[in-house]
């Protein structure tokens, strides 16, 4: 049953995702990469990392990709612009990326980390699933995220809150005391 | 007493089937009668009639208006873009009457063959669970405005994204505030929880109750916050289009979110499927036991479900959402619609920052009770009452018409040149 659901949901991912690059429209594109995500989504959810997938779908397919759709309807993107990414040397770059992804991941997983998981990872998922009996679907990354990682969160959060206000400062008005 | 026999894979999927099924046609059933109810409370509330022909009181109206929706022909806008026109009330019902799924509704029901847990799938993520799909509610509004190629339902459709968007942001935060207490994301421990404390949050947490209460108002783009489909601006919004049962699966998914978000309104923050002043229904798994509570030595007290506890509980958990339920008519046909810039200003400046302040007051107030040594239980719940109802009264203070809500000419001068004649009086007059 975990199986057909996991190759299910691989499918839906991948096809998703040739989806964004061959879509019509950047509406139909947009609405692939939804189904990736939420596919994905899926995949977090048999490997019952729910909180993982709660917060895919709620952040990535429900706010992101929400603004995405708002900036496409607004600025109403055509077909005008379709030669600019479909070929030349676009397409190159794009297969020489996914082919460095591809021997990277490959190189990952045969090797150290392969073994590792291997050997490991039956150990690694018990401890998993204890801590989660015992702090829940959230604890168990709350805990570490506000323990052992807390400066690092906090500068992310820094980062991020610079980035708004970077913005916000692009995005007002010249010479206008109030925005 | 007290010992639990788990359901066997066979009749835990049975049951399942059987929750999915009984859930999902009462929603459905609700929300027709809601629909009926809604006409026949506005009816009251200006002294109307209301539909009273078809059946006794009109008790057929939603069944006469389900056949004239099917059987009335479809039409296809020559412009639109058909797929996406099609597509965009499927994906608008959809996160509606999935997210139904996780609320607790009864006290556990004992059978022969095992105990049947009275929810339809207690995942261990909860209301994050509901957050989660109810954000893919816009895509199906965001869609069908865009599809349709009429710039009113295109309006309707921007207006739709940016308010959702906005105001999940404060309906987070206030949800935030029931984990802080309750410690866990889950429903059923949520009602656990606050069997547990004594008092419902709604007490110790009055605030993030109104707050909820007013997002969820924005999410389910109910008056006063329908702008997605303000008649009087946009013709009916994003389904102007639409016609048939195409229609009518967007007022569906409306009124399901609304059953939805009433049901979560009782089980966050009015105890759920709890019965007030009767520990005898307090039911929890404790290491493989059914518990009541804790005695003084922190033993557990064993308890057993019984199929009366059962029915009681599932007529309280009715009666409180059934009490929301009215609570949204009566708001609808009671406030008027706000102007789009006071929405976006009372989503993003009054109820963001004075969400993430409860938040921390919340959480100092906790930390110091938790310091103090104070057990959780009706002491700790009063202590929070307290605060919250000092803040709350603080908040309703600044709230007030003139200081937060004012109209747009005094907070923008910019604007308020081109509508008011030059030299007009500052100050309180309309600038329309």
């Amino acid at each position: 049953m975990t199986d057909i659901l996991f190759i299910l949901f691989a499918v839906v991912a991948v096809g998703g995702a040739i989806g964004v690059v061959i879509g019509r429209s950047p509406v139909a594109s947009l609405l692939f990469m939804v189904a990736t995500l939420a596919s994905v989504a899926g995949i977090y959810v048999l490997f019952e990392a729910h909180f993982l997938a709660a917060i895919q779908v709620l952040v990535y397919a429900g706010a992101i990709m929400v603004l995405f759709l708002f900036v496409i309807m607004l600025l109403n993107l055509g077909h005008d612009y379709r030669a600019d990414f479909r070929y030349g040397s676009w397409s190159l770059l794009s297969l020489v990326v996914v082919g460095l992804t591809a021997g990277v991941l490959m190189q990952g997983f045969s090797g150290d980390v392969g073994a590792d998981l291997l050997e490991n990872g039956a150990a690694a998922a018990a401890a998993i699933d204890a801590a989660v009996v015992e702090k829940g679907a959230v604890g168990v990354i709350a805990d570490p995220l506000f323990t052992d990682y807390v400066v690092a969160f906090e500068l992310m959060g820094l980062l991020l809150l610079v980035a708004i206000v970077a913005a916000v400062v692009l995005a007002k008005p010249r010479g206008s005391g109030e925005g | 007493m007290g010992e639990m026999q788990e359901l066997s894979t066979f009749w835990f999927v049975t049951f399942g089937a059987v929750k999915v099924v009984a859930v999902f046609t009462v929603v459905m059933a609700v929300v027709a009668y809601m629909t009926l109810a809604e006409r026949r409370v506005s009816a009251f509330i200006q002294d109307r009639l209301g539909p009273n022909r078809v059946g006794p009181f009109g008790l057929l109206q939603p069944i006469a208006d389900g056949i004239k929706n099917i059987i009335k022909e479809e039409t296809m806008p020559g412009t639109a873009a058909k797929f996406y026109f099609v597509l965009g009330p499927a994906l608008a019902i959809m996160p509606a009457v999935v997210t139904f799924a996780v609320i607790p509704f009864a006290a556990p029901l004992p059978t022969p063959v095992g105990t049947v847990d009275m929810i339809v799938a207690d995942v261990p993520i909860g209301i994050l669970y509901i957050l989660a799909l109810s954000s893919l509610a816009v895509y199906g509004i965001v869609l069908s405005g865009w599809a349709s190629n009429n710039k009113y339902a295109f309006l309707g459709g921007l207006r739709a994204s940016a308010q959702m968007i906005s105001y999940e942001v404060a309906l987070g935060l206030s949800v935030i505030a029931v984990l802080l207490l309750a410690g866990n994301v889950t429903l059923t421990e949520m009602v656990w929880k606050q069997q547990q404390l004594g008092l419902w949050f709604v007490f110790p947490l009055s605030l993030a109750f109104i707050f909820f209460l007013i997002s969820a108002l924005a999410e389910t783009n109910r008056l006063p916050f329908d702008m997605p489909e303000a008649e009087s601006e946009l013709i009916t919004g994003y389904h102007t289009e639409y016609s048939a049962m195409k229609f009518s699966m967007f007022f569906i998914a409306e009124y399901a979110h609304v059953v939805t978000a009433s049901a979560l309104m009782a089980t966050l923050f009015f105890g759920g499927w709890d019965i007030p002043f009767w520990p005898g229904d307090d039911m929890f798994r404790h290491e493989g036991a059914w518990i009541r509570g804790f005695d003084e030595s922190g033993a557990p007290i064993p308890t057993s479900p019984s199929v009366l506890i059962t029915l009681l509980t599932l007529a309280a958990f009715s009666a409180k959402t059934g009490f929301f339920l009215l609570l949204y008519i009566w708001i609808r046909w009671t406030l008027p619609r706000f102007r789009y810039d006071q929405v976006m200003h009372l989503g993003w400046k009054v109820l963001l920052p004075a969400a993430l302040g409860y938040i921390m007051l919340i959480a100092g107030t906790m930390l110091v009770l938790d310091q103090l040594g104070v057990a959780y239980g009706m002491l700790y719940g009063l202590v929070l009452t307290a605060v919250s109802g000092v803040t709350t009264l603080a908040f309703l203070f600044f709230v007030d018409r003139d200081r937060v809500i004012s109209g747009a000419h005094r907070k923008r001068p910019g604007r308020a040149r081109v509508a008011r004649p030059a030299g007009g009086p500052a100050g309180r007059t309309t600038s329309s």
